[in-house]
């Protein structure tokens, strides 16, 4: 165990100066809630995810969907990392031509299973992907990651009430709860809490976790595929631009680019 | 199965009977309502296949994505609710989970138009063939009569991509259409993206999408009655547009009438306008609800109040001819 804990931590921080080269370099982009998911998607990517770079459409493989596709650099940065296309790549992030769009876009996209960015959508599709596996008798998983702020979202909540109704015991929804939107703080906006409660009361089972604290976070993603009859939601308290000092818990940071002299120091930061 | 000429039956109907028919033939076919399944008739399907029919409840948006996802993992989803619903209160769902992906969602709308009746306005969709046209990626239906509406339902199952299908609420004359179309091309079968010629004429062209279609041949006849040699042409698919028939038909008969159960803007007549503007430019009378909401009533007396019969057709078609210059 510490030495998976460690190897994932090594990934996260590998993805976190992605996130942070990628973004400078396209010179627009949103670093702050990449940097909050990093831990999660380098669980997800490099321990759970039964994928195969090799077969992207290979039927029996678990699906990621970005629901807050504005993450996608940390998510860019993980398909790179697992081999899905080269590194490279990343740097042409939201360049005329490139595969790697703004937001997710799973056409363009070798790995990409949902295309996003207008928020509230991807848990919606997730079910779907879930009903299928089911339908199919397939067991592969489905993982949704949501934000906080997306939780405003009336369409998230229509998605919570089906898959308690259909008893989605393979889909997994994990929230990057950050606390921090575009204009501010989410609770100074429209307050999400108390978010597991929520969960909790449509019917789902409900873990909450330090999202960067690797050791919690394979926890619950191993308790998670335990569970039966119930979709689960693993709400990870996290930190908006984890691991960039000037970054770290302010709104400013959510959609915008570093300067050339910032990346540096940012980059320097995450050695 | 076949519809007799001559009969009634809803396109709804069709729907949900050849819905039946496609489970049996293909097990990757699964439908999604939302708690309209008496209405729209998916309830058939659900009866026959419960394992594959999926009641989520009054969640249109939550429908789509579900549907979006189903598509995304093998499966051909059919998605049903009214026309209203079906693309306004979702449309950020089609664009984003369906059409930018070019998903195989199938999503048939009933109840679209002003024959929804008393239910009035706020169930009356009559800018919905608008919304769907302008999403890349998608497909769009209109279909005439319960054959045509079974053709298009078998179509829209195996067409890969978006598919939008536009269904009526009330009862409508099963067309002789086959027999029609036996006499330009022998048994010409339903074919996306081709218009059906169902009248040959020499003076006026009227293209009509839907129930109106019905209205069409009527007005061919009034306006036989006072010589006048109408053709009738029914543009079932309204995207992609038959644009070599539509620019055919301009320069065959030098000015058109468009008939269509929808606002004038953005619908079938705004597709052929669009579309012989151009390339062989003539006169386009468009018959279609004005640019205002409907209101409760039956849909006979809808249909006469906001401009939708024959005797409407046979006037544009007087007005298209005036204009025709030389």
């Amino acid at each position: 165990m510490p030495t998976l804990t460690t190897d994932l931590q090594q990934k996260a921080k590998v993805l976190r100066r992605h996130v942070v080269r990628m973004v400078g370099e396209a010179g627009s982009g949103h670093p702050g809630g990449s940097l909050s998911a990093a831990d999660l998607v380098a669980a997800l990517y490099f321990h759970f995810l039964n994928v195969d770079p090799a077969r992207p459409g290979w039927p029996e493989r678990d699906r990621f969907v970005l629901s807050k596709g504005h993450a996608a650099p940390v998510l860019y940065a993980a398909l790179a990392e697992r081999g899905f296309f080269p590194s490279e790549t990343l740097w042409t992030l939201r360049k005329l031509g490139s595969i790697l769009q703004g937001h997710p876009d799973m056409r363009k996209t070798p790995g990409v299973e949902a295309s996003t960015g207008s928020l509230g959508q991807g848990l919606s599709v997730a079910g779907g992907m879930a009903l299928a596996g089911r339908l199919s008798t397939l067991d592969y998983r489905v993982y949704a990651l949501l934000g906080d702020g997306e939780m405003q979202e009336g369409q998230v909540w229509e998605a919570a009430m089906s898959a308690a109704q259909f008893k989605l015991d393979n889909l997994t929804a994990i929230i990057d709860f950050n606390g921090v939107q575009l204009d501010g703080l989410v609770e100074n906006i429209v307050g999400v809490e108390p978010v597991a409660d929520k969960w909790r009361a449509f019917g789902w089972d409900v873990q909450e976790i330090n999202g960067h604290d690797m050791d919690q976070i394979v926890k619950a993603l191993e308790a998670a595929r335990q569970v039966r009859g119930r979709p689960q939601a693993i709400v990870a308290h996290t930190v908006k631009g984890k691991g960039v000092s000037f970054m770290e818990g302010l709104a400013a940071w959510h959609g915008k680019a570093p300067s050339r002299e910032q990346m540096a120091q940012a980059l320097a930061e995450l050695e | 199965m076949n519809y007799e000429p001559g009969t009634k039956v809803a396109t709804r109907d069709a729907y949900g009977e050849t819905l039946a028919e496609l489970g049996r033939e293909m097990p990757e076919l699964v439908v999604l309502d939302a708690d309209l399944s008496s209405s729209t008739k998916t309830a058939a399907f659900a009866k026959q296949f419960p394992e594959r029919f999926f009641n989520m409840g009054i969640a249109e948006a939550n429908m789509i994505g579900h549907a979006a996802g189903l598509a995304a993992s093998g499966k051909v989803p059919f998605a049903s609710t009214f026309a209203v619903f079906a693309t306004g209160r979702v449309y950020d769902q089609l664009r984003t989970s369906v059409c930018y992906p070019a998903l195989g969602v199938k999503v048939a709308a009933t109840h679209a138009g002003l024959t929804v009746g008393e239910d009035g306005a706020s169930h009356q969709a009559n800018e919905d063939i608008a919304l769907a046209r302008a999403l890349p990626n998608m497909t769009v239906v209109v279909p005439a009569d319960a054959n045509e509406t079974r053709d298009a339902v078998r179509a829209a199952a195996k067409r890969r991509g978006p598919f939008y299908l536009r269904l009526g609420r009330p009862a409508v004359p099963v067309l002789a259409i086959a027999q029609a179309m036996a006499g330009g091309e022998a048994g010409a079968p339903f074919e996306l993206g081709r218009l059906r010629v169902l009248r040959e004429g020499t003076d006026v062209g009227i293209m009509a999408c839907g129930y109106m279609v019905h209205e069409a041949l009527k007005a061919a006849e009034l306006l036989a009655a006072g010589g006048v040699s109408a053709g009738v042409i029914d543009v079932h698919t309204i995207k992609p547009l038959d644009k070599e028939g539509v620019t055919a038909a301009a320069r065959r008969y030098g000015c058109l009438v468009t008939a269509e159960e929808h606002s004038v803007i953005g619908g079938l007549g705004s597709a052929v306008a669009e579309t012989v503007g151009e390339s062989y430019p003539v006169p386009v009378i468009r018959v279609g609800v004005a640019d205002r909401f409907g209101e409760s009533g039956t849909p006979d007396a809808l249909l006469k109040a906001y401009g939708l019969t024959a005797e409407h057709i046979r006037d544009a078609a007087g007005r298209a001819m005036a204009a025709r210059k030389g």
